[in-house]
């Protein structure tokens, strides 16, 4: 029983940690954008790369401010944003999702290759850039703190506190966006495009300007992720992150503003949950060695998931927030 | 253009609605018949006072030409219908006219202003809204975000004003009441909280309609407004067409419906093969060669005269006799005319 209840301890933690508000403003910016606008971003990753290597290049190698390469960053994001959007979003959804798709892969291989090793370290990444960050923590960060039964860090308290600072601000934001007609022609543009352009709307400016938004808050969670873990390596930011944030935003609702963020934590919470009850059982021998070792844990969480998905899709399509009438109609 | 046609309007055609104004007094409704009683019925004709002109707008897809338009003038404040047999190019001209599609030649201008590469989003701030053949209700927003969706000008849905709700909340109000209005008069009312995906087809298309109107546009181009409306619902669509033309738009509209054209058209142009064969009054259309031979064929149901009979059935009774002496290849010649026959 123990075991139980430390796995949730354990599961609750990561529920609430720097990896958890990851997936969460990914998943908030792909609500942004498929969620509200239907555009198809498959490569969420390379804006929250972007995001990370852009605090981490600006203070290790151009010896800027913390702040400066958060706003570096940013601006990196919004490039990106652009230049997949500006030849794609005038075209069907479809070339959208294979351009970033490609872009997020070929990012993190050019950040990874030989020839940028100089401004990325190449497959080591960078360290050491957070510093600045954490001396603003108002406890010392090098003490632990015991929190629920969890110990934490005090740098891991502090990132966790601005994370979901910034959890709280951009769901704000996007509440505020999408019950103001900014909002409804967006909806609409993922109904139909042409009854929109028909209304003499600028489609093409607010699928960009939803592909912008979505990108600055997935750089967001790139930035929390690189300041929580405190390196920044591009194979931290394989596209698997991109399509696990979809998975966070459908199992807490789509083209709701609460659900990719429960949505994340609940993913990270039965993930880990999964991890620590599986390896309790195994050591007890409740699960025999022939069945499943320890080693497969890792991988079986991930099968776990995929079920849950399933089962929620056929049960709950429209996700733990969603409208069931919403999702039953014709989507014509 | 700002998207802002609230102030233009009026000015931009004011004398017109003056003498609309008498005519909402006055029985004589159909201003913009009279005005074409003595316009001749031949393709191309000039009209008294056009409010789109179309000029040698000429549309390919690879080989085929789909619409190859010489000529062709739209009388301001009366109904225009379109009509010709499938792929006679209507859809396509529908499009060309509200920047959906581009043509490969050719130009085309409202009220004056040339159309040629504008975006549809430009072509619908100048007052050209549109319907499509394939109702586009946007299913999962209510009838009344619907409609909202249709006024111009909003303030609050730039992306920045959206995040100052005082900005924007006084003309969302008064929007949502013209929404009102709009939705009692189309009887949707009670709908307006409903999502539009729950409508029926014909609840649809009254929505479209009602959308199109929330942008005070001056010309509405309707594709297919009665295709797969029940006739009852038919008859309150029409009625709504034609208080359209009341209130001083300009309708031009795509229907197969014979009697639906005669009963609200000023004016109809039929096209076949992507040319204008044919314009003039409702009443002139069904008369015409032309119209007839595209719509049913060079050979229609003209009765055959004795010999013609005579011929045919000779012609048969040798068919027959040819099949039985050849038996074996039957089967060979019934193959290939199935063949044929698709």
């Amino acid at each position: 029983m123990s075991e139980v209840i430390d796995a949730i301890a354990v599961a609750g933690k990561a529920a609430l940690g720097f990896q958890a508000i990851f997936f969460v403003l990914l998943a908030v910016g792909i609500n942004v954008q498929f969620g509200y606008t239907g555009l198809l971003n498959f490569g969420q990753i390379a804006f929250a790369m972007l995001g990370g290597f852009g605090i981490a290049i600006s203070v290790t190698k151009w010896g800027l401010d913390f702040w400066v390469g958060v706003a570096v960053g940013l601006l990196a994001a919004i490039v990106l944003a652009l230049l997949l959007g500006l030849p794609t979003l005038r075209l069907r959804a479809d070339y959208l999702a294979i351009v970033t798709i490609a872009a997020a892969e070929g990012l993190r291989l050019l950040f990874r290759s030989v020839s940028a090793t100089p401004l990325t370290n190449g497959t080591r990444g960078i360290s050491a850039f957070n510093g600045d960050f954490l001396a603003l923590a108002p406890w010392t960060t090098n003490a632990r703190y015991r929190i629920l039964g969890t110990s934490w860090s005090g740098g891991e308290l502090w990132v966790a506190v601005v994370g979901w600072l910034l959890v709280t601000l951009s769901c704000l934001l996007i509440w505020a966006l999408m019950r103001s007609p900014w909002g409804r022609v967006v909806r609409s543009i993922r109904e139909d495009e042409d009854a929109v352009r028909a209304l003499g709307k600028n489609v093409y400016v607010y699928k960009m300007q939803a592909l912008v938004l979505g990108g600055i808050i997935g750089a967001l969670g790139g930035m929390v992720y690189a300041v929580g873990t405190g390196s920044a390596i591009p194979d931290q930011y394989q596209n698997a992150n991109t399509f696990l944030a979809y998975a966070a935003l459908i199992l807490g609702g789509a083209a709701r503003v609460l659900g990719p963020v429960l949505g994340g934590m609940i993913l990270l919470f039965i993930l880990q949950f999964a991890d620590a009850i599986l390896r309790a059982l195994i050591e007890n021998g409740v699960i025999p060695e022939g069945l499943l070792t320890s080693t497969d844990v890792a991988q079986i969480r991930f099968v776990l998931v995929g079920l849950g998905l399933m089962l929620l899709l056929v049960f709950r399509p429209q996700g733990i927030f969603g409208d069931r009438r919403e999702v039953m109609l014709d989507a014509r | 253009m700002p998207a802002d046609p609230t102030p233009t309007e009026p000015a931009g055609s004011g004398a017109h609605a003056a003498s609309l104004g008498q005519a909402a007094h006055h029985p004589p409704r159909r201003l913009a018949q009279a005005a074409l009683r003595d316009v001749s019925w031949e393709v191309g004709v000039a009209k008294p006072d056009p409010i789109v002109v179309v000029d040698g707008v000429t549309r390919q897809f690879g080989g085929l030409t789909a619409v190859a338009v010489d000529h062709l003038e739209i009388q301001r404040g009366g109904i225009t219908g379109l009509i010709g047999p499938n792929g006679a190019g209507k859809t396509t001209l529908f499009n060309l006219l509200t920047g959906f599609d581009q043509p490969n030649t050719g130009n085309w201008t409202f009220d004056g202003r040339s159309l040629a590469d504008l975006a549809p989003h430009k072509v619908a701030r100048l007052g050209v809204v549109r319907t499509f053949q394939l109702t586009k209700a946007l299913s999962r927003l209510t009838v009344m975000q619907n409609m909202l969706l249709g006024a111009q000008g909003q303030k609050g849905e730039s992306f920045f004003g959206a995040l100052w709700p005082g900005t924007w909340r006084s003309q969302e109000r008064s929007n949502t009441e013209k929404a009102m209005d709009l939705l009692a008069r189309f009887k949707l009312d009670a709908k307006k909280d409903d999502f539009a995906g729950t409508l029926s087809g014909g609840q649809r298309k009254l929505l479209e309609m009602a959308r199109a109107l929330m942008s005070n546009p001056k010309v509405v181009m309707l594709d297919e407004p009665m295709a797969g409306v029940n006739p009852a619902l038919t008859q309150s669509l029409l009625g709504h067409v034609k208080d359209l033309r009341e209130e001083g738009m300009t309708v031009i509209f795509v229907e197969h419906d014979m009697d639906v054209v005669r009963d609200i058209s000023d004016w109809v142009v039929v096209m076949a093969a992507g040319r204008v064969i044919a314009e003039g009054p409702p009443e002139s259309i069904s008369q015409n060669q032309a119209v007839v031979d595209a719509y049913l064929g060079a050979h229609h149901d003209a009765p055959l005269t004795v010999e013609e009979e005579d011929r045919v059935l000779a012609e048969a009774s040798q068919a027959i006799a040819r099949e039985e002496h050849t038996e074996g290849a039957i089967l060979d010649s019934t193959t290939r005319q199935e063949g044929n026959d698709r």
